[in-house]
């Protein structure tokens, strides 16, 4: 067990590897209570979050979602976050929890009296059961408030439903959404509810493989799914533009957004200006691991490892990494090296995710 | 979990098989257990040197990196090639074929600073 933004989680369970591909092959079940849920409810809630985030979730029709960004005046990264619409009039934010009470506080500020932002982290769990064999698992337990199958939710979409295991009924909002780069749910519910409903989703999953995961999986799960980690590849001194994350930000939508005026300028600027996160792939003999040096063709240190392990799917170390866009160009194949207790071993800069992520489209 | 007897053992949890001449050197089943999968073994070359409690090279499992300490002072003669390929089997088999040196002894007299089987698993929970 280790102490994670105040959460005692464990590492593991049966094994980091053991569990990896329980996910991959079959499913696993994940207990992210630790994860932060605000709600942000009211009449005016989807315009006060499109001037408080980067992206649009007025955009977003109920029972959608989509990955957002939330950034400083500076246009500066404060965390990343899933936007869940789940009515016309009501959204959960789910951020990461070292940055929850930061976030729930930057929403208020900037939401004001346009809505109501309510931050119910201490009380609501987050069970994610991710793989595929997880709808299969899941479908007999769930029943969506439309009656429809559970099957029928396209990836990025949720519902407001009913996970009923022997007698016990659990309120919850279960979505299509995850952190693994597989087919897969993610299930919210009150924190009163989530020791039995854990223990009765272990318990009706066990024949069809399902594992519980720790944190060690869960890494290694996301990073070959390419899927960056705020504190690692996300950083405070960071504008999305500096990860790749530009799509994320949308520049075009109605009215001002904190942050907007720092993130046109940066959009516009030329292509060597900033940091880049790219994609390496070791090919010689180490393993790449955070705070490692990334090294030019002439073994200039031009980055550095912001998250690196060894790949249990592909049996080779994987890493992101801050690069110096000025170093550039990163394209897919430029041979580069890592610096592993003072050895230069070799890498490649490859395209993500590492693994095919097998995830459900959104429809 | 039961502590081969044949075996010395140090406080950094490597042990030590043979008396005199070359002997083995590995990580305990208890070191193995805490690091998790093993991944990744460096190991140094046939014909180094290694010094009693100084690292002598890495063990890396999917989440860290973990230095390797010899528990004597002695050169190189052999190492376990087959790690690279297989380091898993340190998890397996961390007394037999997870060995990692074999090392022409410096100095014998180091071997009686090292721990019995008693007690090492004192040390260990």
């Amino acid at each position: 067990m280790v102490d994670f933004a105040g959460w005692e989680m464990p590492i593991q369970y049966a094994g980091v590897i053991a569990e990896h591909q329980a996910v991959r092959s079959k499913a696993g079940i994940f207990d992210l209570s630790h994860m932060a849920q605000i709600h942000v409810r009211g009449a005016g809630a989807a315009a006060a979050l499109d001037a408080a985030v980067v992206s649009q979730p007025s955009s977003l029709a109920p029972g959608r979602a989509q990955y957002s960004i939330i950034v400083d005046s500076a246009g500066m990264m404060i965390d990343d976050l899933v936007i869940y619409r789940r009515a016309e009039d009501a959204f959960l934010v789910v951020s990461n929890a070292s940055n929850g009470e930061h976030v729930a506080r930057e929403l208020g500020t900037r939401i004001g009296s346009a809505a109501a932002v309510s931050d119910q982290s201490p009380d609501a769990a987050l069970i994610a059961v991710q793989g595929p064999a997880a709808v299969a698992i899941l479908t007999p337990y769930v029943q969506l408030a439309d009656a429809k199958p559970l099957d029928s939710l396209a990836g990025y979409a949720s519902s407001e439903a009913h996970l009923r295991i022997d007698e016990r009924q659990v309120a919850c909002m279960i979505a299509r959404t995850g952190y693994t780069g597989e087919d897969g749910f993610e299930i919210y519910l009150a924190g009163v509810d989530a020791s039995a409903t854990w223990r009765a989703l272990l318990t009706v999953g066990a024949s069809a493989g399902l594992q519980p995961i720790g944190l060690g999986a869960r890494d290694t799960l996301r990073l070959e799914a390419g899927m960056p980690l705020f504190g690692n590849d996300l950083r405070s001194d960071l504008t999305p533009y500096d990860v790749g994350f530009g799509r994320v930000v949308r520049l075009d939508k109605p009215g001002d957004f904190v942050g907007a005026t720092a993130l046109r300028a940066r959009s516009s600027a030329s292509p060597d200006v900033g940091r880049q996160l790219v994609a390496l792939r070791v090919t010689g003999r180490g393993i790449a691991r955070q705070g490692y040096a990334v090294l030019s063709e002439s073994g200039e240190s031009v980055g550095t490892v912001t998250s690196g392990t060894h790949s249990p799917s592909l049996g080779q170390p994987i890493a992101l990494a801050d690069v110096a866009a000025a170093a550039g160009p990163w394209s897919v194949g430029r041979s580069v090296a890592v610096r592993v207790r003072e050895e230069s071993v070799a890498a490649e800069v490859v395209a993500l995710p590492f693994v095919p992520k097998r995830s459900k489209r959104r429809g | 979990m039961t502590l081969p007897t044949d075996l010395r053992y140090s406080k950094e949890h490597e042990w030590v098989r043979g008396e005199g001449g070359s002997v083995v050197v590995g990580i305990t089943a208890h070191a193995a257990q805490e690091l998790g999968d093993v991944v990744f073994v460096d190991l140094p070359a046939i014909g180094s040197t290694v010094k009693q409690f100084a690292t002598f090279g890495v063990v890396e499992s999917v989440k860290a990196v973990s230095d390797l300490y010899s528990p004597i002072s002695g050169t190189v003669v052999a190492r376990n090639e087959a790690l690279s390929k297989s380091p898993e089997v340190i998890n397996a088999d961390p007394y037999g074929g997870g060995w990692l040196i074999e090392v022409e002894l410096a100095n014998a007299d180091e071997l009686a600073v090292l721990l019995s089987a008693d007690a090492y698993a004192a040390l260990i929970p």
